[in-house]
This record gives structure tokens, C-alpha cells and sequence, in this order.
């Protein structure tokens, strides 16, 4: 029973980080048709920012605000500068998306090396809680409240506040809600970049149980897919869900069958790709 | 109406005088290079050959795969596997392994064409990364990262090897020409048509009675079995197999060697493969960046020659044409 316990709370941490990772993806795709492949660079170049923030600094409150604020304005300069003039063509997205993702994962390399780093978690989340016989550690408990909390924030920005009107309303017809008077290229840029803050945001609190290694940015780029595939592109409640899923599928994977782990997540990926196209919550 | 037809004549006439002078330098190329740019020359064509079954899915169907280096290594490591651990001969693994590919293909392309668009992008890449998952992960019959290494050269039959560099270079020449011809063709006949069709408009396909989705399926199936015919000879030619052969990485240059060249085109993404091939040789000679060029090749292609080398050549002959 303990047994049980403690991986579900693992799988379910691990997907609060694919959580903060694919709903930054859902957005930027959900608002602007654009499939970002630099998305898994955001999620390293955050944790490595982070680790180098936490060595300056020694706090974890400032790691996780600085280096997520300027993956954000990594973000906002690629949106800006390389993404804006191809609005809906998806070819040259695909190749500018994945030249970032070679450029930074080879920066990263030359930069801190091809060894993993470890990041030491905040003080205040060192220990273990003990409850009903079994002790666990509080960070990755406090990983699971996190991530509902920025999911209620997230939700509350979409639906309950001004900015998420006229998201919601670009979403469902760009030319209209431009007409209205909407700012939407504005919204373009503002959104991109709460994207790559998302996923920054995962990597710097991710550090702590993954580490900060080469080749995660590939590794959790696909699991984002695999997330939104299985949620739905551009729908929050599919990025949670999905997230949910995959990480307690990848973590119960890896415990039962360590050599054929991906098929855990990919066998059932499929089967809603053969149920549901569009994912569970997508829509057409 | 004469003129057009004259100017079309000597205009085939040109394509075929092309060709017979294409074959003719392929021909002698073996006298007249080291070994170290004979292997150079296979590799383009090898890459050539890839790139140009990825450009049958993007430029004639209008279906970008981010994953066609799926098929590519999965007939890699059935060669590999087949020779080294069975001891089977080319002319049994070779079939083999595009068998394999096809039936791979088959079972991927039912999948992914159940999407389109961001989502066929996203799963043909999620698709990839299992088969690069099961190379990497079940090393027990891949080798892991370690790969499958000391593939031997094949041999036609008993004591006649292809172990040299000028026999094994005319076996590739003949399966790449083969496989080009073949390609070339099928972009030409009714079939490349009605794949125009599709990537122009599905549903006007579809109203003129064309049944769309098995014809996707036929295109994603052919292009795979080519790009698995580009993988084995590879294979061969390496004497090695890693699973790098399916990584992302892969996928993602023939996808670059595709739209640099001129997508839908065919030899457009074979000038887009020489291009990148003799461009890596030449900067892995200075620097172990290559990652850091290359990415940086994705993004000017995107602003300065969306359209490839093959476009870029249109509109300056055009613009030459209008003044």
C-alpha cells in the first residue's frame, strides 16, 4: 500500500512539471497555431539559469522569478524578431522553432558541460514528512500544491479576467477580435512569452528531483507532445490531465517495466489518437 | 502552340543531355577521386535519396513528417541485424528489410493519418522517438548506444565482394539510380498528380472522387520504403548502425535538406542533401559546433529562401524574364 502511494505521489509530481511544461505548449499553440519546438531548450536553459541564479544568490525564491523572467524575455525576442512575420505558415516555424533547439542545446554543452548538475532544494522543503507510517519528501509535495496553484491561476487569467476575454476572443476569430480593436499581435508576444515562462518554470523546479542534464530538452519536449496529444492542443484542462496521466504512466512504467518504459506512455497515446483525434478536451 | 511544343522539345532534349552527362561524370568519378571524396560522393547520393522520399510526403502530398528518420534507421538495423547476427546475404536482407520498413510504415502511417496538420508533426516525431527508444533502450538485441558495429560489405556471391571502394560504389550508383528513376516516375505519374491534388485542396480531391486518405496512406508508405532503401545502403556503407540513424536529429536534417533544396521538386531536396553533406564535412574540419551551424542554417533558410534553392533560381530567372 505504501508502496502504492509513494509512486502515485511521484508520478503525480512529475506531471505537475509536465503540467507547467505543456500548458505553456497548449497556450502558444491554442492562441497562435504555432508548434514550438524551442519549448524543451526553455525548460533546460530555465534550470540551468536557475542552478547558476541559486549558486549567485543561494535563494530559490529569486532562482525560479530571475531565471524564468528571462527565458520569458529569450521568449519574447524569438516571438519578436523570427516568429511574428511568419504568422500561420507552419514550415518555416518547424525549421526556425528547431534551429533554436540545436543552437541552445549545443550553447548548453559548450557552456556547463555534458555532465548532469544537481540542484540542492530550498531549505524550507529539505526534509520529509511523516504521515500515516511513511515519510515523504515535502518538496515534491510542494511541487503537486505549486502546480495547482499556477493551474487555478491560469484558469482564472482565461476566465475571469479581461486579458483572457480577448485570448479567448482571438482564438475564436483573429480577424473579428483584431476589427474590435484588440491588440492581438500585443497578445502574440505577451503570450509567448508566458509560455516560455512556464516551461522555465518547470525546468528550475524540476532541478531539484531531476536534475539539470543534456538532452532533457529533447526528453520533455516529446513527453509535452505526448501530454497535449493526449489532452488536446490548446485546452488547459487537457494540458493538466494529460500531464497528470503521463506522469503517473511514465513513473508506473519505469517501476514495472524499465526497458520498455516509452511504450507505457505511448500505447495508450495511441489508442486515444485511434479514439479521439483531437485529443480528449481538443478541439477539431 | 508549334512554339511551345518546340521550346518543350528542346527542353526535354536538354533534361535528357543532362542526364546522359550526370550518369557519364558518375561513371568515372571513381578514377578520378581519393577514397575520402568517393565517400563523400556516396553519401549525397544516399542523402539525396532520402531527402527526396521525405519531399514525395512534403512537397507533393503536403504532409510534413518530423519524423521520416524512423524508416531510414529501421531498415538500418534490419540490414545490420539480418547480416550480422543471421549471416543473411545482401539479396535476402536488403528485400527484407524494406519489407519490414513497409510493414513499419503501415502501422505508423495508420496513426498518424488519423491527424493532420500540428498534430501529424507532433506524432510522426512522438512515433520516431519510440523506435529510437527501443534502439537505445533494448540493448540486448541493438547494442544500445554501443550500435551495432562490424557490419560487413556485401557480397554479391561467393568470392565476389563489394568490399572495395569502386565495386561498392557502382552497387550504390545502380540502387540510388534505380531508386531515383522509380521515384521520379511515380512524381510524374497520375498518382504524383493526384498527390498535387491533395496538397492543393483535399476536399475538391475528394469531391472529384478521389479516395484522399488511401492515397496519403499509399505516399506515406512509398516514401518510407525509399527512405528505408536510403537507410540500409547507409548501413552498408557506415559498416555501422547507432541510433542516431532514427534520432531527431536526422529527421530534422533531411526535413532542412528538403526545403533548403526546393520542396516539391525532388531535385531540389538532392541539391539540399549535397549541399548540407559536403557544408558538415567542411565545418567538422574547424570546429566541433556543428549543432550550433547547422541551427543556425534552419533559421536563415527560413528568412531568406523559404522557397529553397530551386525557388530562389525561379525568381531570379523570372525577374530576369520581366526586365
Amino acid at each position: 500500500m505504501t508502496f502504492w502511494l509513494i509512486q502515485a505521489l511521484n508520478g503525480i509530481s512529475y506531471g505537475m512539471l509536465l503540467f507547467l511544461l505543456a500548458s505553456g505548449l497548449s497556450l502558444i499553440f491554442g492562441v497562435m497555431k504555432i508548434l514550438n519546438l524551442t519549448h524543451g531548450s526553455f525548460y533546460l536553459l530555465g534550470g540551468y539559469f536557475g542552478l547558476v541564479v541559486l549558486q549567485e544568490t543561494g535563494s530559490f525564491i529569486l532562482a525560479v522569478l530571475g531565471a524564468s523572467l528571462a527565458i520569458a524575455l529569450i521568449g519574447i525576442v524569438i516571438e519578436r524578431f523570427f516568429l511574428r512575420r511568419f504568422h500561420l505558415q507552419q514550415l518555416p516555424q518547424v525549421l526556425v522553432t528547431f534551429g533554436f533547439l540545436f543552437i541552445f542545446s549545443d550553447i548548453a554543452t559548450v557552456i556547463w558541460g555534458a555532465n548532469p548538475q544537481t540542484m540542492p532544494r530550498p531549505e524550507l522543503f529539505a526534509g520529509s514528512l511523516q504521515f500515516a507510517g511513511f515519510y515523504y519528501p515535502t518538496y515534491r509535495l510542494f511541487i503537486i500544491g505549486f502546480g495547482l496553484c499556477v493551474a487555478a491561476f491560469l484558469w482564472w487569467l482565461q476566465d475571469g479576467t479581461r486579458v483572457g476575454a480577448m485570448l479567448r476572443a482571438s482564438v475564436d476569430n483573429e480577424e473579428i477580435a483584431r476589427a474590435l480593436g484588440i491588440n492581438v499581435s500585443l497578445l502574440f508576444t505577451l503570450v509567448f512569452g508566458l509560455g516560455a515562462f512556464l516551461a522555465a518554470l518547470g525546468g528550475v523546479m524540476g532541478g531539484p528531483i531531476l536534475g539539470v542534464y543534456p538532452g532533457a530538452d529533447f526528453e520533455v519536449l516529446l513527453l509535452g507532445f505526448v501530454v497535449v496529444i493526449i489532452g488536446g492542443l490548446g485546452s488547459l484542462k487537457g494540458a493538466l490531465f494529460g500531464g497528470l496521466v503521463v506522469g503517473l504512466l511514465d513513473n508506473f512504467g519505469k517501476v514495472f517495466f524499465p526497458e520498455l518504459a516509452l511504450f507505457t506512455i505511448f500505447a495508450p497515446m495511441a489508442l486515444i489518437l485511434a479514439i479521439r483525434p483531437a485529443g480528449l478536451f481538443g478541439r477539431e | 502552340m508549334r512554339a511551345a511544343d518546340a521550346n518543350s522539345s528542346v527542353k526535354s532534349r536538354g533534361i535528357a543531355a543532362l542526364f546522359i552527362l550526370t550518369v557519364l561524370v558518375l561513371a568515372v568519378l571513381p578514377d578520378l577521386l581519393s577514397t575520402y571524396y568517393l565517400g563523400l560522393v556516396i553519401e549525397i547520393l544516399i542523402f539525396a535519396l532520402f531527402a527526396m522520399s521525405l519531399d514525395l510526403l512534403i512537397g507533393y502530398t503536403g504532409m510534413a513528417s518530423l519524423g521520416h528518420a524512423a524508416y531510414f534507421g529501421v531498415a538500418a538495423y534490419a540490414v545490420g541485424l539480418l547480416a550480422i547476427k543471421l549471416h543473411w546475404s545482401v539479396w535476402s536482407a536488403l528485400p527484407a528489410a524494406l519489407i519490414i520498413v513497409a510493414a513499419v510504415a503501415t502501422l505508423f502511417g495508420l496513426l498518424a493519418l488519423r491527424t493532420r496538420g500540428s498534430y501529424f508533426l507532433m506524432i510522426t516525431l512522438a512515433l520516431s522517438q519510440v523506435a529510437w527508444g527501443i534502439a537505445f533502450g533494448w540493448r540486448s538485441l541493438t547494442g544500445g548506444d554501443d550500435g551495432l558495429p562490424n557490419l560487413p560489405r556485401p557480397e554479391l556471391a561467393a568470392h565476389w565482394s563489394l568490399a572495395g571502394d569502386r565495386p561498392f560504389y557502382f552497387f550504390i550508383l545502380l540502387l540510388e539510380g534505380a531508386g531515383v528513376l522509380l521515384l521520379t516516375r511515380l512524381a510524374t505519374s497520375p498518382f504524383g498528380f493526384a498527390l498535387r491534388g491533395i496538397r492543393e485542396s483535399e476536399t475538391r480531391m475528394q469531391a472529384l472522387g478521389y479516395d484522399v486518405w488511401r492515397y496519403k496512406f499509399a505516399a506515406f508508405i512509398v516514401a518510407a520504403v525509399f527512405a528505408g532503401l536510403a537507410g540500409a545502403l547507409y548501413a552498408y556503407y557506415n559498416r555501422f548502425v547507432s541510433p542516431d540513424y532514427l534520432g531527431v536529429f536526422r529527421s530534422a536534417e533531411v526535413l532542412l535538406m528538403v526545403i533548403l533544396g526546393g520542396a516539391g521538386t525532388l531535385i531540389g531536396p538532392a541539391i539540399g542533401a549535397a549541399v548540407i553533406v559536403l557544408l558538415e564535412n567542411l565545418v567538422s574540419a574547424y570546429t566541433e559546433r556543428w549543432l550550433i551551424v547547422i541551427g543556425t542554417i534552419y533559421i536563415l533558410v527560413a528568412l531568406f529562401a523559404p522557397n529553397g534553392i530551386i525557388g530562389f533560381i525561379r525568381d531570379f530567372r523570372a525577374r530576369r524574364a520581366k526586365s
